[in-house]
């Protein structure tokens, strides 16, 4: 544990001299203006992931069977479909946020305790929402974009909207500290060996991981704040 | 009688076919059905042998792709800078590294099912977006898959995709961009063989 102590706190010395050796190198992206701080914290967060949590999510990929791990991922998203209900209903999607709120119910009790979606099952469909995309949604611009430590790619609005989540979040927010932190983990770690199949394919396909994840994310949220309906905007010259 | 009727519908079917070309989203699912009926039978494939999936993609899936307009539009206005000799070797890079990828996620692959979602061709229309859906087995939310195509002569083509809203082609115009500014289009073209040649080596490798 001491070395890998000693693994990150070099990470973060070497992320803080790029930092301000990099200044401000950027491309040009309008999106972007702090980009040689991004870069920085982008090393950061790819360094801190290929130390810990990449192995530890690889390991749990391949000791756990499928079924298990849907369970695990089934578990913590019932629980997110509770504020996702609420956004919902912050955007004015009534019968969108109804429909959260009857999964959760259905979900905690026959699917005992979220472990299985019936709801899905039963055609009541899941969403994506959070704070950011509510704002979004109100027309709140979403300004710069931003690496986060551990967190990640965000906009400046997708910041306050991660405040939010993070002070609503039911499992973030439980008394018993111990529970809190091992729940944490878990699914930090099930996220986590969710996504080892598109890094993969994200590797092959990046020229320069740091834009393409960037075009991405960008692209993403602009999509779910659309609800997948997003006006396309093609530009050729 | 019933031999008749057989003979007839055979015929009916097939000047059907003669007249009509494919329609986009018949393209669509064909294709996909194929190469998913492929890639879940094959041992190889499973195994994470890009080199089949390669060949596999070249076959079944290339003819019906426009690589012309994707590096087109994943230049930008940087595109008119090049002359046409390096319009064409960007198009072949790119669409190595198009291809690449595209094998690389069939080798993911894990029992998804792809689900159509509502289609219709109105009359005159050359530019189109058929959208599909992946499931996963496992259940959790699908992911919305969408193909853009156009109309060139008879057939339709695709020219770009989008998976979750994410266009794989617009996703490098930032990445191409800044690239051009520092070393022109030539370097942007080595960047790209670097790229490709790299994953040459990694697929030799297993």
């Amino acid at each position: 544990m001491t070395a890998l102590a000693t693994k990150v706190r070099l990470l973060i010395l070497v992320a803080l001299s790029a930092i301000t050796l990099s200044g401000c190198a950027t491309s040009g992206n309008p999106k972007d203006p702090i980009e040689g701080f991004n870069r920085a914290m982008f090393a950061f967060n790819e360094g801190l992931d290929t130390l810990v949590i990449k192995p530890v999510a690889t390991g749990y990929d391949a000791a756990l069977p499928a079924p298990i791990q849907l369970g695990v991922s089934n578990f913590f998203g019932n629980i997110s479909d509770l504020f996702v209900g609420v956004n919902n209903l912050l955007q004015g999607k009534v019968s969108d946020g109804l429909g959260d709120f009857g999964r959760v119910a259905i979900n905690s009790t026959i699917g005992l305790l979220g472990v299985f979606d019936l709801a899905s099952e039963m055609g009541i469909e899941k969403h994506n929402e959070d704070f950011g995309q509510t704002f979004g949604r109100w027309g709140v611009g979403d300004g710069a974009y931003v690496v986060l430590p551990v967190f990640g790619p965000r906009t400046v609005r997708d910041t306050f909207g991660l405040v939010l989540d993070v002070k609503t979040d039911p499992v973030g927010n439980m008394d018993h500290v111990p529970t809190r932190n091992a729940a944490s983990a878990l699914r930090l770690i099930n996220d986590r060996a969710n996504a080892l199949s598109a890094d993969r394919v994200i590797d092959e396909a990046a020229l320069d991981k740091y834009s393409y994840i960037r075009g991405a994310y960008l692209q993403r949220r602009r999509n779910l704040i659309y609800d997948g309906q997003a006006p396309r905007d093609f530009d050729e010259d | 009688m019933k031999f008749i009727v057989g003979l007839i519908t055979f015929f009916v079917l097939s000047v059907a076919a003669l007249a009509q070309e494919v329609a986009p989203d018949a393209l669509i699912r064909s294709v996909t059905d194929e190469v998913l009926e492929i890639v879940r039978t094959d041992k190889d494939l499973k195994s994470g042998n890009t080199r089949k999936a390669l060949e596999l993609v070249d076959t079944r899936v290339l003819p019906h792709f426009n690589f012309t307009r994707m590096t087109q539009l994943a230049l930008g206005r940087e595109w008119r800078k090049a002359s046409p000799a390096q319009q064409k070797l960007l198009t072949d890079e790119f669409r190595e590294l198009l291809v690449r990828t595209y094998s690389k996620a069939l080798t993911e692959y894990k029992n998804q099912t792809i689900a159509y979602k509502p289609f219709s061709l109105k009359s005159g229309e050359v530019d189109v977006k058929v959208r599909t859906e992946i499931r996963q087995p496992s259940g959790g939310k699908p992911i919305e898959l969408d193909y853009y195509l156009e109309k060139k002569g008879n057939d339709w083509k695709v020219y770009d995709i989008e998976v979750g809203g994410i266009s794989l082609v617009m996703n490098y115009r930032d990445t191409f961009a800044s690239e051009v500014s520092s070393g022109g289009i030539d370097g942007l073209v080595k960047t790209l063989q670097a790229k490709n040649r790299a994953g040459d080596t990694a697929a030799t490798k297993k």
